[in-house]
Order: C-alpha cells, then sequence, then structure tokens
C-alpha cells in the first residue's frame, strides 16, 4: 500500500516502533471549556509530547464516562458542542498540526449524521480514525466499511472481561491499534493500577500484532512508567479533562496542560516500580 | 406473519441489539446463556409458577367494568387486574423471574433502576425474600415525585442512590446503574425493570411478563367466549404492554394499541410520544424509536406519569409498530387524570398514572365501538400517585 493510503495512525505506531518509544495518547473533550478553545488546548497537549489527540465528542447519556468526563460533556453540550462542530475543531488543528486526531464518542450522534456522511466528512476534515464506546463488534459492520472506504482507522476496546473469541473480532475489525481498557468501570483517574492489565495485554497480544494502548485510571506518571512498560501506547484522559475544569477561567490554561502532559510523558523515563 | 423475535442477536427486525461497552459484551452473554438454561429447567419454572402463585397473588382477575361500560355506551370493557398483585403492580412478575436467574448465577449483589418507583419497591421486595444486598438507582426528579416508594424501599432494606445528572429521571437512573454494573460485574446482577435495554433484556422481561396475557386470553375466552376485540396498555419502556400483547401476537384481528404519555405538549421536551415524535436511534443498549434532537443528544421528556417519562421505546414495540401489529397513540398529562377520576369514581379502582393513560384511550374509543369487547391493562394501582392526584384535583382536597 502506498504511504499516502496510511492513517496519520498507522505511521505514527511504525515511527514510534522504529524509535524503539513508546505512544502517548491525550483525551480531551471537545467544547469544554468551549469550542474555540479546543484546538488551542489539542495544539498544547501536541506541545507537551502527546502523539495521538482522542476528541471525545459529547453526548448526554455517556454510560461509559465516570464523573469527570460526564461533567465535561455537559458543559459542552451547554456551549453549543457536537459532531458538526468538533469536525470543524478538526480543520483548526489541521492548519498547524500534523498530530494524528481520533474521533472519540457513542453511537448515537453517528447514527443521526449518518454513518457515511460522517466517514466523508470526518475523513476530509482530517480526522484519522474513530471510536465508538458503545459499538460491539457484533454490530459494526455498516460502521467499519464506510470508515474503510474513507480512510479511516476503527478502534475498539478490549476489556479485562473480554473472551478469547471476541478478542478475535475486536483485533479483526480494528485497525490502527486495539484500545484496551484497563479495568472493568467507567473513565476516570484512579489511586493505583489495576492488576488486570498485565493479562489483558498478554491475552490480546496472543491474538494480534497491532499496536496496543491501555486507558481508563491512568493519571500519575508511575502509572505511565508501569503502562509504559507492557503495552504499545498509554492513554491519559481524565487527569487532562480534570485539569481543564479547574482552570477553565485560567488565561494560562494551555500552558498548564502542556505542563501536565510532560510531567505524565516523563513517566515513560521512570522505572517501572 | 411475524417470524420468531428476536433472533440470535437479540434483534426485533433492524431493532434492539447489543449496543454497550465492551466490558459488558461477555457478561450479557453470560447472562442470555444462563437464562436461556433457566427457561428450559422445569424447576426454575415450577419455582417461579409458586413464587407467582402464592407470593405475588397470581392469578390476578380479569374484572368486567360493568358501570364504566355501561356510562360510555359502547364497548364491554374488561381490566386485567395488574395492580392487585402484591407491591402494587406488574413489576413483580419480573423481579421474581430475573431474582431466581440471579440467584442461579451465584449473584449476591442486586441493583435496579426505577422511574415512578415501582419496579425499585419491587426488587427491594424480592430482594428482601431471598436476602440479597439491594440498591437502587433513581433520579432525584422522580425521588421527589414519588416520595412514598423511596420509603418503601427503604423500609424493604433496600439502598436508593439518588442520580443528580442529567433530567434526573428513569434515563439517568439507568445510566447510572449500567455504570454500577460495567464495574461491579463480577459480584452483581443488573436486575433491569422493562423490556428495554440490551440483549437479553427486552426478551426476558418480555418472557417473565407474559403471563399477564396468558392469563388474559384464557379469562376471556372465558367470560366472552371470544377474544378481545382491542387491547389497552400504557407504554413507557413497555414491558406491561408486551407482556399483554404477546400472546395475541399470532390473532390478527385482535388490536393491539399502546399509550405513550403526551405529556403538556407536543413539542420536544413536553412528552414522551417517541412514536410520533422520534426517530430510530440508539440509547442504553438498544436500537428503537428515540426522543432526539438534530445532533442525535436524548431529549428531555415530560409526563405527570413517572414510569412513562422516558426517551426510548423498547424494541419490539418499534418492530410490531413497523409491522402495523400494533398501533401507538398518546394521551397527555389532563386527560390521563381526568381518566383516573373516571374509574375511580365508577368502579372503585384508583389507577396509577400510568395505567390511567390506557384508560383514557379506552374512554376516547369505547363510545364509538358498540358491542366491541376492549381488554385494559391496570398495571399498577395509585396509591403511589396519591400527592400527585392531590395537586392535580385541589377541589378534592380543601378544607
Amino acid at each position: 500500500m502506498p504511504d499516502n493510503r496510511r492513517s496519520r495512525i498507522q505511521r505514527l505506531f511504525e515511527r514510534l516502533r522504529r524509535e524503539g518509544r513508546k505512544g502517548f495518547i491525550g483525551y480531551l473533550t471537545a467544547g469544554d471549556p468551549s469550542l474555540d478553545r479546543t484546538a488551542g488546548l489539542a495544539l498544547a497537549l501536541e506541545r507537551g509530547g502527546v502523539d495521538l489527540v482522542e476528541l471525545g465528542v459529547p453526548f448526554s447519556d455517556p454510560i461509559a464516562d465516570g464523573p469527570v468526563i460526564q461533567r465535561a460533556a455537559e458543559r459542552a453540550l451547554r456551549g453549543g458542542a457536537s459532531l458538526r462542530k468538533v469536525l470543524e475543531v478538526a480543520v483548526e488543528i489541521r492548519l498547524t498540526s500534523e498530530v494524528p486526531l481520533l474521533l472519540f464518542t457513542y453511537l448515537n450522534p453517528v447514527l443521526r449524521y449518518g454513518v457515511e456522511a460522517l466517514a466523508r466528512d470526518a475523513a476530509a476534515a482530517g480526522i484519522d480514525g474513530v471510536l465508538l464506546t458503545d459499538l460491539s463488534v457484533e454490530e459494526a459492520a455498516v460502521h467499519v466499511e464506510a470508515m474503510r472506504r474513507h480512510n479511516l482507522d476503527t478502534i475498539f476496546l478490549a476489556a479485562p472481561t473480554s473472551t478469547e473469541r471476541r478478542l478475535r473480532l475486536i483485533a479483526k475489525y480494528s485497525t490502527g491499534f486495539v484500545y484496551l481498557v484497563s479495568r472493568t468501570g467507567v473513565t476516570g483517574e484512579s489511586d493505583s493500577l489495576s492488576g488486570a492489565i498485565a493479562p489483558l495485554v498478554e491475552a490480546v497480544r496472543r491474538v494480534t500484532d497491532l499496536p496496543l494502548a491501555v486507558g481508563f485510571g491512568i493519571s500519575r506518571p508511575e502509572h505511565v512508567a508501569a503502562v509504559g512498560g507492557l503495552a504499545d501506547a498509554v492513554v491519559v484522559g481524565s487527569a487532562f479533562v480534570r485539569l481543564i475544569e479547574r482552570n477553565a477561567a485560567n488565561a494560562a490554561l494551555e500552558i498548564q496542560l502542556e505542563s501536565l502532559a510532560r510531567e505524565l510523558k516523563h513517566g515513560f523515563q521512570l522505572r517501572p516500580s | 406473519m411475524i417470524g420468531p423475535q428476536p433472533d440470535a442477536g437479540g434483534h426485533f427486525g433492524p431493532y434492539g441489539g447489543r449496543f454497550v461497552p465492551e466490558a459488558l459484551m461477555s457478561p450479557l452473554e453470560d447472562l442470555e446463556k444462563a437464562y436461556f438454561e433457566a427457561r428450559q429447567d422445569p424447576a426454575f419454572r415450577n419455582q417461579l409458577d409458586d413464587l407467582l402463585r402464592h407470593y405475588a397473588g397470581r392469578p390476578t382477575p380479569l374484572y368486567y367494568a360493568r358501570r364504566l361500560s355501561e356510562s360510555l355506551g359502547g364497548a364491554r370493557i374488561y381490566l386485567k387486574r395488574e395492580d392487585l398483585l402484591h407491591t402494587g403492580a406488574h413489576k413483580i412478575n419480573n423481579c421474581l423471574g430475573q431474582v431466581l436467574l440471579a440467584r442461579r448465577m451465584g449473584k449476591k449483589r442486586i441493583i435496579a433502576e426505577t422511574g415512578a418507583g415501582q419496579h425499585g419497591v419491587a426488587t427491594a421486595t424480592v430482594c428482601a425474600l431471598f436476602g440479597l444486598e439491594c440498591v437502587v438507582y433513581m433520579g432525584e426528579e422522580d425521588m421527589r415525585r414519588q416520595r412514598l416508594n423511596v420509603f418503601r424501599m427503604r423500609l424493604l432494606g433496600a439502598r436508593v442512590e439518588g442520580v443528580a445528572s442529567g433530567s434526573r429521571t428513569l434515563k439517568d437512573a439507568i445510566s447510572e446503574a449500567m455504570r454500577d454494573w460495567v464495574t461491579n460485574v463480577a459480584t452483581t446482577y443488573y436486575l433491569l425493570g422493562s423490556a428495554l435495554g440490551t440483549h437479553p433484556y427486552p426478551l426476558m422481561v418480555r418472557d417473565f411478563q407474559t403471563v399477564i396475557g396468558q392469563e388474559a386470553r384464557r379469562q376471556i375466552l372465558e367470560a366472552e367466549g371470544r377474544l378481545p376485540d382491542s387491547i389497552l396498555a400504557c407504554v413507557g419502556g413497555g414491558s406491561n404492554a408486551i407482556g399483554i400483547f404477546h400472546p395475541f401476537i399470532p390473532d390478527e384481528k385482535v388490536r393491539l394499541i399502546g399509550v405513550e404519555a403526551g405529556g403538556r405538549g407536543s413539542a420536544l421536551g413536553d412528552h414522551a410520544a417517541r412514536f410520533s415524535g422520534g426517530s430510530p436511534g440508539v440509547l442504553q443498549g438498544a436500537y428503537s424509536y428515540l426522543l432526539q434532537d438534530a445532533d442525535g443528544q436524548i431529549a428531555l421528556t415530560h409526563s405527570v406519569s413517572a414510569g412513562l417519562d422516558y426517551a426510548l421505546v423498547g424494541p419490539e414495540h418499534a418492530w410490531l409498530h413497523d409491522q402495523g401489529r400494533a398501533e401507538y397513540v398518546s394521551i397527555g398529562d389532563r386527560e390521563a387524570l381526568e381518566a383516573a377520576r373516571v374509574l375511580s369514581r365508577t368502579e372503585g379502582i384508583i389507577p396509577a398514572l400510568e395505567s390511567a393513560h390506557a384508560v383514557a384511550e379506552a374512554l376516547r374509543r369505547a363510545p364509538k365501538a358498540p358491542d366491541e369487547v376492549f381488554l385494559v391493562n391496570i398495571s399498577g394501582r395509585g396509591d403511589k400517585d396519591i400527592d400527585i392526584y392531590r395537586e392535580n384535583f385541589p377541589e378534592l382536597d380543601a378544607g
């Protein structure tokens, strides 16, 4: 396949592999604190060392999210965020950045937009892949075909409860990488890491050569160190969203976010404890 | 003719299915397997039948509402008296079935959502009966509207968790219960109360509620020597309606009429009439008719009746609707309240506000249907709604 047919996500993981580095993925709820600040915050994450930005599209009933991202979604929706507006934010990011962008949301806003229309418009806006938290692989055929037609990656979640049969299906439908959920539960920070991570990484490794990213509950440099020792990439979400919540009114918010990203990324240099 | 529904993936035509985070998929597969095994096991069926009979009070009467029918001068109206069941509503049918399943699966902790509180009370009841830990999620707005049921649940030993997010009603209680379940899935059984959510719940809840229609079919044949012309039931998620409709689906001459909440008006946010005001979408695990805005965000709903106040209709109803096998109408708050007063005064039966919606539709149709037989499901009794009746009939509360 010629290189221009490869998504930015695929090229990122190839580069990381060549350089012997781990990937650092950051999540933001687009539209929080406002739509016109989201591109700036995504660029701040990139400056802080984030290799791939997940743009969370807010949904009114986020069953997979804990309180921090629920509140962010409520603020974003009050501020007028929608899937259409988040695509405009992606266009704005693309004016100055080639950071891979992943849309991270729930199925219903996508159904309402139209699966084919979204694939077309997301690709045109510079989005590289889509992850829908409540789309099971069993129901995903139409979605996956549409995204493929527009050269977008489809990322699916694997969980500690997933059976081997399910992990095979998840690997089959995923491109770019597989997103491993570190624990059974909703998004949110935690004090200590789940013991489920190592066995899950091992189980997914057995069924696929795709890069593996681990998320949910990773909020400290020592977590990054530990997970970086197991997987190809680490996802941080709620810790960034919480910082944005606490400092929304602060003119230095972008700088604070960049610093937090840098501090967390430094975890890769620590020895896993 | 309609084929067997749902298919192996839980689809009723295009509706239903399984739309949940991956962490719940294997547990749902386990639940489905356990349910199919239980369904085949005569011991499970016998234990459930015994509890339905001796604990819940089945069979419930089919009562000919003579004064009501004569006053309307049209159809002969029969009432299926689910309001006479233990805990005061049909919800106990499903709770007894699911709690037996939870025990078979070795789960010690039960969680549930509740809107009007009837499902929460029924869940708290069966947990007390079997000595299981019980947590019920309830929107804060519903806790305010249904204070009596909150207290009943607590008296029964359940913990009631108020939910302050979103519209603070049933939808938000379900989201919170799903978050609890995904977090504690190894130890916890989620006892969902209506024919909605993700596969196998719509199927399982329907199966446990079908006893309503099976009894009613026998009873009406005994009373009238023929099937009814119309069956009317209120539809929130739709469990009492699917329970009474289901055994009559092959009887194509029997009209099946589901009554949704028309609320206080036809604008989005003022009602819970999913068929007239919604379009297909996914909420909380299932694909069905949904009240949503242009961006696919779930719309707020309103009904005077907490049990009908939900943005998505159960997927089997969506299928029956598209097939033309059932029709769906809506009744507004005021008309439902009036119907409750009419039934109270003509028959001495104070219905739940949910059931009053079905009664109201029967009041509309009966005068134009001489010689017809109507079957109306009185899914619950009105004691829980006394505060709302008082607010709305201030002239009765003077002095």
